[in-house]
């Protein structure tokens, strides 16, 4: 497992090295940031006219009114930046060559697959903590349910993982970064709106479907319910594409 | 040390080498010589574990490259064709990558890095970013990550292309030293190169070996005749031919060069000819500037291998023009 040590900094030093991270994050903790502040905002409005209102009152909470709808945007801002972060990871090693270097030390395929899977989501991990001194704030001024914004903060991680992973498969695939990065984008996109198709299949085909829709799953996170099944189904996520990588990787090695 | 079996490798239908075999002894210097597109990437892939065979078997000190896949590459220092390295880290941050994966002790990490610095000559832009580099230098940090952990077989894949003619030399010097502690395959297509530095040659062409010895055995093998060069003042060579064709054992003789000075003579390879000519030439009065016998250079050798086909296809046509 030495070897895997090296890898993952090396990973990591190469994402903190190029200015794609910094771009994605910034990017990443402006838009979510304006969608705290909108959230808020709007949570504002709703609380001077249940002031009037005692019934209303009861219906309101930080919970529900504010981390859930920012948690779902974020969600999808994570969509779109998480192929900007898995693109290189395989591409380039094959674009430069510097696959050839890998893959002929004494280091596992699997274990530079994980060191590099590791690396992007501890990344990405940075990124999203930089979201928590708006939590921080919010609950100075409110009083938000912590043990729920924990459980919706591990969906995004979870969410983020299942993302990753599907991004470095995609990677695997090609020597080309945008190629990669549009691939990853179109299959995170139809794993999205798969779910839409529920009401237009046969009962049992729309179970299937509801199953596999990536966000259905994110959804009891954000409500803060932490339930076994969504649990298991982004760790499958993960595993699975985890699993195809190393094929992928297995293959490009007996085409040469 | 390092042993092929009959190694085959398809791309798709084609078949990038076929029935490949040699053996590599330990502490021996051995070239890997062929045009391009002939093979020499793809066997050394195979050797160094990055692809396996579609047939045969490839072992480096017993153990199979396949099978036993990371043992193999524990031995193995591998400069890859066109050194590709991370070019966004420091030559020190790289090899100290390098020396992770290879799992090297985080206590020997420093000193390890510092020796192959030290060897490759990579002092001075140690913390300087590789894709800053000159190509000499990147040529240098690639050997130098092959050194990393020592490994008792070194496979280099065109380790001085696209250098100039003394960082050529230099690197060159370098895997003079190296032969001391290393079994060493490099792969070339510059010739004197390889006779330089290497106590064996393996010449392939079109996927398959086609010879294997030393330069110098290579040499009197192909050699069929041996050819003198005669050299006299302007305009008596003609004269001259007529002399020398007479003697024994001379197959043929002709003018070299259009003002008439230089004489080549092909002969036996038996026997020694130039005191004979010396002779002849003295007897007719002449003055001999230049006498030599011409061996034939590993080039011509590779020649002979590489475009015998093309070679006979070719006089045939001229013949018939």
């Amino acid at each position: 497992m030495k070897g895997f040590a090296a890898i993952y900094r090396k990973e990591l030093y190469s994402l903190f090295a190029s200015p794609i991270f910094y771009v994605v994050a910034v990017v990443f903790l402006l838009i979510s940031g304006y969608f705290l502040y909108s959230a808020v905002a709007y949570y504002n409005i709703l609380s001077f006219q249940a002031s009037q209102n005692p019934m209303a009152l009861k219906q309101l909470n930080t919970t529900d009114m504010v981390i859930r709808p920012f948690l779902m945007d974020v969600s999808i801002v994570l969509l779109l930046i998480s192929p900007l972060l898995t693109m290189r990871l395989y591409a380039e090693e094959r674009k430069s060559g510097t696959i050839e270097l890998l893959f002929t030390y004494p280091v596992s395929d699997l274990s530079t697959l994980l060191a590099k899977f590791l690396a992007v989501l501890s990344a990405f991990l940075i990124i999203l903590a930089g979201t928590l001194p708006g939590m921080f704030l919010l609950g100075y001024v409110g009083d938000p349910n912590w043990k729920a914004l924990l459980c919706g903060y591990l969906g995004v991680a979870l969410l983020g993982g299942a993302f990753l992973a599907l991004g470095l498969f995609t990677s695997s695939l090609t020597q080309n970064q945008i190629v990669a990065a549009v691939l990853s984008f179109g299959a995170l996109l139809m794993f999205w709106i798969i779910g839409w198709l529920k009401n237009l299949v046969d009962p049992g085909m729309a179970r299937f479907v509801e199953y596999i829709s990536i966000t259905r799953h994110f959804e009891s996170f954000t409500k803060g319910v932490l339930d076994t099944r969504d649990l298991i189904y982004y760790l499958l996520f993960i595993v699975l594409f985890l699993f195809f990588t190393l094929r992928q990787m297995e293959s490009y090695r007996w085409r040469g | 040390m390092i042993e092929a079996e009959g190694l085959t490798k398809f791309y798709g239908p084609l078949a990038a080498i076929r029935d490949v075999t040699f053996q590599v002894e330990k502490g021996e210097v051995v070239g890997f010589l062929g045009p391009n597109g002939a093979g020499k990437s793809t066997t050394i892939r195979i050797l160094t574990c990055f692809m396996p065979p579609s047939m045969g078997v490839a072992r480096v000190d017993g153990l199979d490259c396949f099978e036993r896949s990371l043992e193999v590459r524990r031995k193995v220092g591998y400069l890859p064709e066109n050194v590709p390295l991370y070019t966004d880290l420091t030559v020190r941050r790289f090899l100290r990558f390098s020396a992770g994966a290879k799992a090297v002790e985080a206590r020997n990490m420093e000193s390890e890095i510092r020796r192959v610095i030290g060897i490759c000559g990579l002092e001075k832009v140690s913390n300087r970013i590789i894709g800053h580099l000159s190509k000499g230098y990147r040529q240098r940090v690639g050997l130098a990550q092959a050194l990393v952990n020592n490994p008792p077989v070194l496979v280099l894949d065109e380790p001085t292309i696209g250098l100039d003619p003394s960082q050529i030399i230099e690197i060159r010097r370098l895997i003079q030293e190296l032969r001391e502690e290393h079994t060493v395959l490099l792969s070339s297509h510059i010739l004197p190169e390889v006779a330089q530095i290497c106590q064996r040659v393996l010449i392939i062409n079109k996927g398959m070996i086609v010879a294997t010895d030393s330069p110098l055995n290579l040499t009197h093998q192909l050699q069929r005749s041996a050819q003198i060069i005669v050299e006299v003042e302007d305009g008596a060579a003609q004269a001259l031919t007529q002399v020398v064709q007479g003697i024994d054992g001379v197959q043929s003789v002709s003018v070299q060069d259009e003002k008439g000075s230089r004489l080549l003579v092909e002969s036996d390879r038996s026997r020694e000819l130039r005191p004979e000519i010396a002779r002849l030439v003295v007897e007719k009065g002449l003055k001999l500037l230049e006498l030599k016998l011409v061996d034939l250079s590993l080039e011509d050798i590779f020649m002979q291998l590489v475009t015998e086909e093309s070679s006979q296809t070719s006089s045939e046509e001229e013949a018939q023009s």
